[in-house]
């Protein structure tokens, strides 16, 4: 178990690097995600299955939920926005 | 009974002027002074021709990097600084945790009787078999209300600043779901069997707090998640037939106020040792440890609304 546990914190710090690195907004609040999803299962291994739900729900889920409609609200993902435009548009033709 | 006082009057009073002159209207010595209407500015020629050779100059001169000693300077100056910034205080606290005691260790400072006294008596003073939840609901009950009033202030706060006005007609290419795929085939499969177990799940989280790992807020949150899941799915206008902006007043002014009343009522008993009248019951049982439930269905309330009121209100469409 101790090896299962070690990948997993090298995977958290991995993942609390690449956040930081990386360019693209969407990616980091991915990974963000991953990285909260992670820290559940350790809450685990540290025996506080509390934390763990409220981390699982909390930080994988909503807080990302938030980030992802912030960026939209800021127009941090405009390629996707035109996209949409693209298929509502075809959509009201038929 | 204050009378009014006639203008003429008024006019005499010190203060008054005095309030006249702060505010701008009028002057000591000119009078009143009124706005008059502003020639139209014409632009010059000459002015915005030199205005533009001075940005040009300026974008030529001071951000060309390459020649430009002291930017490249400073650049190397700026880089260095957040360099040794990062590295002192990483060490700084590197140093930190090396001097911490080790995890475990019975000597350590945070193993005093308050532990002992929490562990030992938890079961028998609250009723509650999880010792977390008998802590969170029973011994800290009071930080847990400053918690949910601080989550009802955020939303607050977020309908303030970003509340659609309600007497602009709802501007539709500004609203998200209009650009959102709409009804998708999928999402909408996934969605409807999904939340039903979703929902009763964060149901038994919150109702087993006390027996089980989790509590309001954990299941609260799930339960939002899935009130999110549900609008992303279904879109406004099914989830405004049970939740709109009065909905989530309503339910989270009910569930703090009867937080507030019943943990005061404990409080004022439990100082002044007299009989609460809240029976504890059996542990184990899920109708048992007196105030914990009910306090956790509230706490739940409140964050499952919370949640989802957040979400809506950072689309743009509101409620």
């Amino acid at each position: 178990m101790e090896i299962f546990e070690l990948i997993l914190l090298g995977f958290i710090i991995v993942c609390a690097l690449a956040v930081s690195f990386s360019k693209n907004l969407l990616n980091s609040i991915l990974v963000y995600m991953s990285y909260s999803l992670v820290m559940a299962i350790i809450w685990i291994f540290l025996e506080s299955p509390d934390l763990a739900i409220t981390e699982a729900a909390v930080g994988a889920g909503v807080t990302s939920l938030l980030f992802f409609v912030t960026l939209k609200k800021i127009h941090a993902m405009r390629e996707e926005d035109k996209e949409d435009e693209q298929t509502n548009s075809e959509e009201r033709v038929k | 009974m204050s009378r009014q006082i006639p203008k003429n009057e008024l006019n005499k009073k010190l203060s008054y002027r005095l309030k006249q002159w702060f505010l701008g209207e009028s002057d000591t010595y000119v009078g009143i002074l009124e706005s008059q209407p502003q020639e139209e500015r014409v632009p010059d020629q000459k002015m915005i021709k030199s205005h533009q050779q001075d940005q040009q100059a300026l974008l030529e001169q001071v951000h060309d990097t390459q020649h430009n000693k002291v930017y490249k300077n400073f650049f190397r100056f700026y880089r260095i600084t957040a360099v040794v910034c990062c590295v002192a205080l990483v060490s700084i606290l590197l140093i930190a945790v090396s001097y911490l005691p080790p995890v475990g260790n019975p000597d350590n400072p945070a193993h005093n009787e308050v532990v002992d006294k929490y562990i030992e008596d938890g079961l028998q003073d609250t009723g509650a078999v999880n010792v977390v939840t008998g802590m969170i609901l029973d011994y800290r009950a009071f930080d847990t209300f400053g918690e949910s009033n601080v989550l009802f202030i955020a939303t607050c706060t977020v309908l303030i600043l970003m509340r659609n006005d309600k007497k602009k007609p709802a501007d539709h290419d500004h609203s998200d779901r209009h650009w959102e795929p709409k009804s998708d085939a999928i999402l909408q499969k996934v969605t409807f069997v999904l939340f039903p177990i979703i929902a009763i799940y964060g149901i038994y989280v919150v109702l087993n707090g006390h027996l089980s790992p989790g509590g309001g807020f954990s299941g609260g949150a799930i339960i939002g998640a899935g009130l999110i899941l549900y609008l992303n799915a279904y879109g406004t206008e099914k989830t405004r037939r049970f939740f709109t902006e009065k909905t989530y007043k309503y339910i989270s002014f009910a569930a703090l106020l009867f937080y507030c009343l019943a943990k005061s009522y404990s409080f004022y008993t439990g100082a002044h040792h007299l009989e609460s009248g809240i029976p504890l019951g059996t542990p184990g049982a899920i109708i048992s440890s007196g105030l914990i439930l009910p306090l956790n269905i509230c706490v739940g309330m409140v964050v499952a609304c919370t949640m989802y009121a957040f979400y809506t209100l950072f689309r743009k469409e509101g409620f």
